[in-house]
């Protein structure tokens, strides 16, 4: 369950401030699929990190399961991030001169995951999002930008955590290999009632999801159930 | 996180730059190496120091004329002129107190001695008997002074084999300087015995003397019934002190005098001198060595620092999906760790050999003690904690996103 009342987001750049987030209030209940779309800039992946509990918002209160995120110090929200929640960056943000087995089961390090179990795990995680395995033991800056991704959103699946935070997973994807994906994470919707949010640009990637948010220069504009 | 987890990821961090790596070690090796090697120096002269002047004798009680100057002054040799010392106060310390063993009353001087045309410069002792057994010197050929020589007056010397090699050429044979004669202000004396080789003590060679009767040094060349030194040897270390008491309150009263006119010394005290001064050395180099040490400190921080800035976005990440701080923390303060250890490892190795080295071909005395060892791994471990500590806790207070964006 996620609450945001008045959410706003700042940055400042010598004494300016640049309001991105403009008092956003709106809540996700377990288990929906929602997309979040609008123009670049607008503000989409600051809310998101937010939502991911990466950043603090600079006023108003985001509330996950309940608990007032500012409540929890940096370490139980490690955990939080850890266990509950998986991040697609969109810039992927994969760990270089790594392998790409090694990237996908860093979540599972910090875990403190069996040591034997873990490569399974990472495998079953990388074949859900699409990627062959002549590609596991390849360093990540050896990749392209969709195997890439696809990477990204495996590391995201690994913990089976209950809330997935996508920005953008299909951008650099091919409409097939997307398709993959989507229907991945509409497996884990459907079948583990997983909650889902993913950001995207393309229509046909929102019509999945059964909630649709638009915002633009940090407002929402638009909340809709999608027809399907 | 697991601790094998923790270790693979900082030995790949590790191999990750192996030249930056290598180099910070080597900074560590060359600081540790240097301090063990250092202290091994001092604390090797220490000991030979230490053990020279065990081989002056054992047990020993010095008395001098002359009023006491502070116990660096008496170590030297050549006091003052002063005549406060009779042979009868040997004497009369040998009779009257209880715990002496024996008493060895001298008087030295320098004279020009010759024999068979050669001459040479040195020091001439008058000695009794028991000066072989207080000042621990062995006859290697022929024998030491007796005390019916010394009562006799006899003109018959000991010499010292440096003394025998100016006289009578290198390692001249004894049959060769036994039965000779050699000529001291124009006194002529007869060789009947030659010391033992004891090498070089630092405060005064005893391998280049003479010894003749203490009587006929006063009679011919001293004048006087003065002596310079009486040595007294006690029959344990444990009465020492006590020993040493009773002769200072005999002399005060024979000299019939309130505050001393002699001084008194025994060798712990000058054991105790020369260690202060072999351990003020040895602080003085392990400092020198510890700023080589400190300065592959720094060289860690430093290391330490730019590995943290260049690798704030894998913080970022590691944070991002799940690291602790103190994941993070233990991550950077491992690698830090890590480095000293293997520097510290190597750092003894290389202090060992070159102890080892400095001992073999420059004929230093050396020695390498578990303190020393340690004292540097100790130093070691606390500077990669010290300074692997401020970049690692720096590195895990990053906010994620913020270090995710850093460039
Ligand atoms: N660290 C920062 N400092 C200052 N301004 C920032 C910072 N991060 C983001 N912004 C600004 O906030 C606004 C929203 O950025 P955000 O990344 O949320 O956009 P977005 O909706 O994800 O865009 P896109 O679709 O291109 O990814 C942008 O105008 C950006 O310039
Ligand atoms: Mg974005």
């Amino acid at each position: 369950m996620i609450e945001c009342n008045n959410i706003t987001k700042s940055y400042f750049n010598e004494n300016e401030e640049t309001q991105v987030l403009k008092k956003l209030n709106f809540s996700i209940r377990d288990g929906e699929f929602v997309a979040i779309t609008g123009p670049s800039g607008s503000g989409k992946s600051t809310l998101m990190h937010i939502l991911g509990a990466l950043d603090t918002p600079t006023s108003g209160e985001y509330k996950l399961d309940g608990r007032n995120i500012a409540d929890f110090t940096d370490d139980e929200l490690a955990d939080i991030r850890n266990k509950k929640i998986g991040f697609v960056f969109q810039s992927f943000n994969l760990l270089a001169r790594t392998s790409v087995l090694k990237n996908v089961m860093l979540p599972l390090v910090y875990a403190e995951f069996p040591r034997s179990k873990r490569e399974q795990i990472a495998r079953d995680a990388l074949a859900r999002s699409g990627l062959s395995e002549e590609h596991y033991n390849k360093m990540s800056n050896q990749l392209s930008g969709g195997q890439m991704q696809r990477v990204a959103i495996a590391r995201a699946l690994v913990n089976n955590p209950s809330l997935i935070l996508a920005d953008e997973p299909t951008g650099n994807l091919d409409t097939k290999t997307g398709e993959i994906v989507l229907k991945t994470f509409e497996d884990l919707n459907r079948k583990h009632h997983h909650t889902i949010i993913l950001i995207t640009h393309e229509m046909d990637v929102a019509e999945h999801a059964d909630r649709l948010i638009l915002i633009r220069d940090g407002v929402i504009i638009n909340d809709y159930k999608t027809k399907k | 996180m697991k601790i094998v987890d923790l270790f693979e990821e900082i030995w790949l961090a590790l191999l990750s730059n192996k030249a930056r790596s290598g180099l910070t070690i080597l900074g560590i090796v060359i600081g540790i190496g240097s301090v063990i090697a250092m202290i091994s120096i001092g604390q090797g002269s220490q000991k030979s120091i230490q053990s020279s002047i065990q081989s002056l004798g054992s047990n020993l009680i010095l008395i001098t004329p002359g009023a006491q100057r502070g116990v660096g002054m008496q170590v030297s040799q050549g006091r003052g002129s002063s005549q406060t010392l009779k042979k009868d106060d040997a004497d009369a310390i040998l009779s009257g107190i209880a715990g002496v063993k024996s008493v060895s009353p001298e008087v030295s001087g320098r004279y020009q001695v010759t024999a068979k045309g050669t001459n040479t410069n040195t020091s001439v002792n008058g000695v009794v008997a028991a000066y072989s057994t207080v000042r621990n010197v062995n006859v290697e050929f022929g024998s030491f002074l007796t005390d019916q020589q010394v009562k006799n007056m006899s003109k018959v010397a000991v010499i010292g084999p440096s003394t025998r090699d100016d006289l009578f050429g290198e390692g001249a044979s004894y049959s060769d300087v036994i039965g000779q004669t050699i000529r001291i202000k124009n006194i002529n004396f007869t060789v009947i015995g030659i010391t033992e080789e004891k090498g070089g003590t630092g405060f005064n060679n005893q391998d280049d003397v003479i010894y003749i009767p203490l009587t006929v040094s006063q009679q011919y060349m001293t004048g006087g019934d003065y002596v310079s030194t009486i040595a007294v040897q006690s029959e344990n270390d444990k009465v020492m002190t006590s020993v040493q008491d009773a002769i200072t309150q005999l002399l005060l009263v024979r000299h019939n005098v309130e505050t001393a006119d002699f001084s008194i010394m025994n060798q712990a005290d000058i054991v105790a001198t020369a260690s202060s001064v072999t351990s003020t050395f040895t602080v003085l180099l392990g400092s020198v060595a510890g700023i080589s040490l400190v300065v592959g400190g720094i060289g860690i921080m430093n290391m330490m620092l730019t590995t943290v800035t260049e690798r704030t976005r894998e913080i970022g990440l590691r944070k991002a999906v799940g690291a602790k701080r103190k994941d993070i923390n233990f991550q950077f303060l491992g690698e830090a760790i890590m480095l000293t250890f293997i520097g510290g490892i190597l750092g003894i190795v290389l202090g060992w050999i070159a102890s080892f080295i400095v001992s073999h071909f420059f004929s230093i005395a050396t020695d390498v003690s578990m303190f020393s060892i340690i004292l540097s791994f100790g130093v070691s471990g606390a500077i990669g904690i010290i300074f692997g500590y401020y970049p690692a806790s720096r590195a895990s207070k990053l906010n994620p996103i913020e270090a995710l964006r850093y460039e």
